[in-house]
């Protein structure tokens, strides 16, 4: 079958980490298995004979959708914050950031 | 520099639009609000929320691409995923494989060209805020966020790996800040943090070798920094090197204080970010018309006013070497212009050159708002010896806190003329009859003779005259 080599623990291991997921050994396990008959059904599009075949950027032909620079309102602060868990100084308090931005 | 090594530079800078509005939503785009008021469920990343691309943005891009030389290009948005709280939805709407602008150049005073490889479209990211005891990211026990500079639009513009010293660094940042400016794109205050340079540094021993391994210095908050943080990048790099040791790919962070870089991450656990072609946008792709549309409202860019300035000192003998450093002054402060009008309305280059470059430019922003014609009149004041050089500083000063007004009132209202009306026709006729070859070609047509006549009216007068009247009479006799 055509496609990319079949996925790996490790890959699903750095994918989770990348998305702050902690998975069990079990887990890994588990998720190798599943996601990678996932990418198998994608694969399937790969197999077949596209010469020919537009690509399709995008599932409407549309292009430049644009608004003016007009302000709109924005929503009241007292609001946004109050969905907050934690606030302090009119700001949103988060935990402790380990290392700059990226 | 150290004998035997040389330097190769790369920059990037990022640039914020100056448009009314944020990127993707209608927010406003506005420095020092208070924390989190021009918010919306789009820059705060609330489900359900669609980013639309701000029209003017576009055309702000299409405008610094212009103006860079490049080719403006059918471009796509990607989604750039990571975990870090300065954007609320985990990740940053940026342009990737296709940005916007691609291979332009920019020239340096000197001549020396610098390429631009892209100048992308993206949204900044909120305010970060350490609290704790050190103020800084390491030991802070948490943070805080403050979203209204999230969505802000930026264009980031990467140069190639083109220069060679710090000094060359420090031009192509100043000539760029110079035509971001000029562009309307953006008002280039790197104090504000509108313009932002990270800066791409290695070293290598001959010219022909091949690039060294480079490190990338973030936290460059002024030209100066800049300079600095290179020169002193460039000299670890070769102490490594001289040592034995290999220089480790990595980013840095310029401690302005203690003058030295420090390592933030190393390649190893550089960002997987995971680029995607955001869904929820559209390609855009701007055709020649819409492209010859926007370099059309593109004004003069730097290299062209600074010309048109010299060429105002040719009179005069051309410009020294003072006199360009006044002119490159004027010109960064956008300043050109009202020494443009102040010489066309007779005033001598050098003093308008002078008045603009060492007065004018302590408040440049309240020096653009200001009407040329009541600079001109107090110039007119000045070259005719009405006002001293201090008083006429005073007056200008003045002219600065009211946003405007008549010099000449000013003036009087300090105490530093008494002015009337009286006779002022009769000493109009006094000037013209004793100047027949000057009213021959101010009749012809010689505007410029119209502040000489100016001139003498104000000199018989000691200061009686209001520059306005003499001007109008004037105008009125040659009919």
């Amino acid at each position: 079958m055509a496609g990319p080599a079949r996925l790996t623990r490790e890959d699903v291991a750095h994918v989770a980490d990348l998305a702050r997921l902690h998975l069990s050994e079990g887990e890994l396990d588990l998720f190798t298995g599943q996601l990678a008959s996932v990418l198998d059904h994608a694969a399937d599009v790969a197999s077949l004979d596209l010469a020919g075949v537009e690509p399709t950027a995008h599932a409407m032909a549309v292009t430049n959708v644009l608004r003016l620079d007009e302000p709109a309102p924005c929503l009241d602060r007292g609001e946004v914050l109050g969905q907050a868990p934690s606030v302090e100084d009119h700001r949103f308090r988060v935990p402790r950031i380990l290392g700059e931005a990226p | 520099m150290t004998s035997g090594w040389q330097m190769v530079i790369g920059l990037e800078v990022h640039c914020e639009l100056k448009t009314a509005t944020k990127l993707f939503c209608g927010c406003p785009n506005v420095f020092g609000d208070e924390p989190n008021t021009n918010v919306c469920p789009n820059c705060l990343g609330l489900p359900g929320s669609l980013p639309v691309l701000n029209q003017q943005a576009v055309e702000l891009a299409m405008a610094i691409g212009t103006a860079l030389h490049c080719e403006i290009k059918p471009s796509t948005f990607h989604r750039k995923n990571y975990f870090y709280p300065d954007q609320a939805k985990d990740y940053q709407i940026s342009q990737y494989d296709e940005p916007l602008n691609v291979n332009g150049h920019l020239d340096l005073p000197d001549g020396f060209r610098v390429g631009i490889e892209r100048a992308h479209m993206e949204e900044d990211t909120g305010k970060t805020s350490h609290a704790g005891a050190s103020g800084r990211i390491h030991g802070a026990d948490y943070s805080l966020v403050d979203y209204n500079r999230s969505g802000v639009p930026l264009v980031e513009i990467v140069s190639d790996p083109d220069m060679r010293t710090a000094d060359q660094a420090r031009a192509y940042v100043t000539e760029l800040r110079a035509i971001l400016v000029a562009s309307g794109a953006s008002d280039g205050k790197m104090e504000e943090g509108s313009m932002r340079v990270d800066a791409n540094v290695s070293v290598r021993t001959a010219a022909d070798a091949p690039f060294g391994t480079r490190c990338e210095i973030k936290n460059l908050n002024s030209v100066r920094s800049l300079g600095r943080a290179i020169e002193y990048e460039a000299q670890r790099q070769i102490a490594l090197i001289e040592s034995g040791e290999a220089v480790v790919q990595q980013t840095r962070h310029w401690d302005e204080g203690a003058g030295r870089t420090e390592a933030l991450r190393s390649k190893e656990d550089a960002y997987d970010y995971r680029y995607f072609l955001e869904p929820d946008l559209v390609p855009l792709v701007p055709d020649a018309e819409w492209i010859r549309a926007v370099g059309d409202t593109l004004g003069m860019m730097p290299a062209e006013r600074r010309a048109r300035l010299v060429g105002l000192l040719e009179e005069s003998g051309g410009a020294t070497d003072a006199q360009r450093d006044q002119i490159t002054t004027v010109v960064d402060l956008g300043l050109d212009d009202l020494v443009v009008e102040a010489v066309a309305g007779g005033v001598g280059s050098g003093l308008a050159l002078a008045r603009t470059a060492n007065e004018a430019a302590t408040d440049a922003d309240a020096a653009r708002a200001l009407d040329p014609k009541s600079y001109l009149e107090l110039l007119m004041l000045e070259a005719g010896g009405l006002l001293s050089a201090t008083q006429a500083k005073a007056v200008l000063a003045e002219l600065f806190v009211r946003g405007g007004g008549d010099p000449a009132a000013i003036a009087r209202d300090k105490g530093f003329e008494a002015m009337s009306e009286d006779s002022l026709a009769a000493t109009v006729a006094v000037a013209v009859d004793g100047h027949p070859d000057e009213w021959g070609r101010y009749c012809a047509g010689d505007d410029k003779l119209a502040g000489f006549f100016t001139g003498l009216v104000m000199k018989a007068t000691k200061g009686q005259a209001n520059g306005k009247a003499v001007a109008a009479e004037l105008a009125r006799l040659r009919g």
